[in-house]
């Protein structure tokens, strides 16, 4: 065993450490055949699980990159210095004393409150690519609850997974959505009986924890017929000097009169690219909702969506994003209606500090033969610096009659005049910089989970600390 | 030496001169009342002391309590216990008054000590009903959407709040009805006492007919023309600025 200074390395933000690890399953760097057979063969993949990695392959190698819309930064990622899998071969726990000591200390360095800690019952965690900690709330289990990695989800449940996969992500949906489909491992599968209503919010942490590792987990939640759940992610990862690939993919089907709410709140390092496909399919009468906030990160491009299948079925993207210096949030919302009387709604809201860069793009689409549709979009933009950026691309195609829609969007600044009348009440400039934007955000944040909106709270202060003076 | 105290003060916006030489001392305990015309640089005077960056002193000197003010940034102004009630106070969008204030607040003690949450509120509360203001408001924004009435009472009920050694009001009766006027009035009377200075600073009289200041001074063009006790702004509703005026430019010639 290595001395435990030598083990830990701490670097002053928190999140910015992680531990020197054993990989004992290593598929080395790059991507070919070769890669994806040694990721099937480790993980013992069904055979028409590495068909579909076969394929993923296939369309990620075939596609370009879309720079023609998107920044040209993504030209960066040298694909053949990325190692694609990575797994310490712990398998899953079940409970809580089980974990071993130094994973324990790692959540804890990540701040978990303790409060949540009580809820870790519910929690499914992952460390590096498998889940080192899984333990399902017994009243969960009970209910007929399934919450399982990916991987555990796809070999044991495969007749309710198969239905469902790949099926409102498409492999081909874009060039990440593909190479997720080739390489994904870790991630969570849910799915809830008819009529249960999940109490507790189910989690999941995970952080990115080897140098030039790319973390591709795939989570697939499935709410069937009157059932409704919520599920929460965040994570925060550790800082090195080469860039770090995240491409995860998130599907979620909520089935007639369901309900899911998928929060995330995310603090990635500034080398980081996290280009993450996800989407919802709401059936009839059913609702998707999605909480997106997205901190750090060297570019995000996220846009979650909620295709709107049935009749009366909604779909919201709440989400907020901050971009520091030299980090660049492309993010945003789709809303596709395909069913009459459904409604959208997207609030977005971007902070954009020094010389950061917040993009928003949405796209909303109500066809031309639907009746009684509506959308309701809102973005705001906040520029702290001079130097900050903000730019607004709405893409919003309303066919038809009887069909509403609302946009509105706003760029502010904090004024100098604002600034001084907090200062001359004794806030420092930096406190009185980051209580007016936890003010910019305040509304959406109020429909957090009380623990992350402390988490979310505190994490907007670390990103300030640097922004004045 | 617990006293405010400017002296010989000369203040540039831009290239403009505004403030020309002006001296003035409010001893804690005391209420002293600065009246004049507009233009003569009354808010100028009131933003400089609180550290507005806009301004630029070029010479002269601001002390609290024998403390240099214009070397400490604005925020330690206030902390060590200068208020000003804004004119025009700016909005905060998003963070509600009860935050706001016990941000500020926080911000006045030790670091790791925490504001203990049920006293906060029930000396928020207070507050609050000597000012007549419902207790819903603790949930609205700082200044957004409030009528000028509004604005005026939360600047008020902060002064009560953050309980300064010496308190600059601007123009806090500006577009008050008689009965908000009445309200803010009683609201100051009330903390009147040994251990403030206030410095309220007026076009009108109406003001200190509800507040009664110890001292008046009559400023014009950047200068103090004239001081006296509280008769003196009855003199001056009487007979007009330009009477003070006229005084200054006597001044300006006998010096």
């Amino acid at each position: 065993m290595k001395p435990e200074t030598k083990a830990v390395d701490i670097d002053r933000n928190i999140g910015d450490f992680h531990y020197d690890m054993a990989y004992a399953k290593d598929a080395g760097r790059g991507l070919s055949d070769k890669t994806i057979h040694f990721i099937s063969d480790v993980k013992e993949d069904p055979d028409w699980v590495r068909e579909f990695r076969l394929r993923g392959l296939k369309t990620f190698l075939e596609k370009p990159l879309p720079t023609h819309w998107a920044s040209k930064d993504l030209e960066t990622i040298d694909f053949d210095k990325i190692r694609y899998y990575l797994a310490q071969g712990i398998a899953a726990k079940r409970t809580w004393e089980e974990v071993p000591e130094d994973i324990k200390r790692t959540f804890e360095r990540l701040g978990i409150p303790e409060q949540e800690r009580k809820f870790l019952a519910g929690v499914e965690a992952q460390f590096d690519s498998e889940a080192v900690y899984s333990n399902i709330k017994k009243a969960v289990g009970e209910q007929g609850v399934i919450f399982v990695g990916s991987t555990e989800g796809l070999k044991k449940h495969p007749e309710i997974f198969r239905k469902w996969f790949g099926k409102v992500i498409p492999i081909g949906d874009n060039k990440f959505s593909a190479l997720n489909a080739a390489v994904f491992s870790g991630g969570s599968f849910i799915y809830v009986p008819p009529g249960v209503k999940v109490k507790h919010p189910l989690q999941a942490y995970f952080r990115i924890n080897a140098e030039n590792f790319g973390q591709f987990e795939r989570t697939l939640i499935i709410a069937d017929e009157g059932s409704e759940v919520t599920y929460m992610e965040g994570c925060t990862a550790p800082k090195f000097e080469t860039t770090t690939l995240h491409s995860a993919v998130v599907e979620l089907v909520a089935l007639k009169g369901a309900k899911i709410q998928y929060i995330t709140v995310q603090n990635w390092s500034a080398n980081v690219f996290n280009l993450v496909t996800k989407r919802g399919l709401a059936h009839e009468d059913a609702e998707i909702k999605w909480i997106d906030c997205n901190i750090g990160s060297r570019l995000t491009m996220k846009y979650p969506g909620v295709v709107l299948k049935g009749r009366k079925a909604r779909g919201e993207v709440l989400s907020i994003a901050l971009a520091n210096n030299g980090q660049h949030q492309d993010t945003g919302a789709k809303m596709i209606h395909a069913a009459d009387e459904t409604t959208s709604n997207i609030i977005s809201k971007s902070i954009s500090i020094g010389t950061g860069r917040a993009t928003y793009r949405g796209l909303v689409h109500v066809p031309k033969h639907l009746k009684n549709c509506k959308n309701n979009t809102e973005c705001d933009a906040l520029l702290i610096n001079a130097t900050s950026r903000t730019d607004t691309y709405p893409a919003i195609t309303v066919r038809g009659t009887g069909n509403a829609v609302q946009h509105e969007a706003s760029v502010s600044q904090v004024s100098s005049e604002q600034i001084f009348y907090m200062q001359q009440r004794g806030l420092t400039e930096a406190q009185a910089m980051s209580l007016s934007v936890n003010g910019f955000v305040n509304d959406l944040v109020r429909q957090f989970p009380m623990e992350y909106s402390v988490e979310l709270k505190r994490l907007i202060e670390l990103e300030m600390e640097g922004s004045v003076g | 030496m617990n006293e405010l105290r400017v002296d010989n003060l000369h203040v540039v916006i831009g290239d403009q001169q505004i403030v020309r030489g002006l001296s003035l001392t409010v001893p804690r305990g005391e209420v002293h009342a600065i009246m004049g015309p507009n233009g003569s640089g009354k808010s100028t005077l009131a933003k400089v002391m609180a550290g507005h960056p806009d301004y630029h002193v070029t010479k002269g000197k601001v002390t609290m309590d024998g403390e240099d003010v214009l070397a400490m940034e604005p925020d330690d102004r206030a902390r060590k216990g200068l208020f000003l009630a804004f004119q025009y106070p700016s909005e905060i969008p998003g963070v509600t008054i009860a935050n706001f204030l016990r941000a500020a607040l926080q911000a006045r003690l030790p670091e790791g000590e925490e504001l203990e949450a049920t006293e906060y509120y029930a000396k928020l509360y207070e507050k609050m009903e000597l000012l007549g203001m419902d207790r819903s408001f603790t949930s609205r924004a700082v200044n957004e959407g409030f009528s000028g009435g509004e604005k005026k009472r939360t600047e008020i009920l902060q002064l009560a709040m953050l309980a300064p050694k010496y308190a600059v009001l601007d123009e806090t009766d500006s577009g008050l009805d008689i009965d908000a006027l009445k309200v803010v009035a009683r609201g100051v009377n009330t903390m009147r006492g040994p251990n403030l200075g206030v410095l309220l600073i007026t076009h009108y009289q109406r003001l200190l007919n509800y507040i009664v200041p110890d001292h008046v001074h009559v400023m014009v063009a950047g200068r103090i023309v004239r001081s006296g006790g509280k008769d003196l702004a009855l003199e001056l509703e009487e007979r007009g600025y330009d009477w003070a005026r006229e005084s200054a430019g006597e001044m300006a010639v006998t010096r």
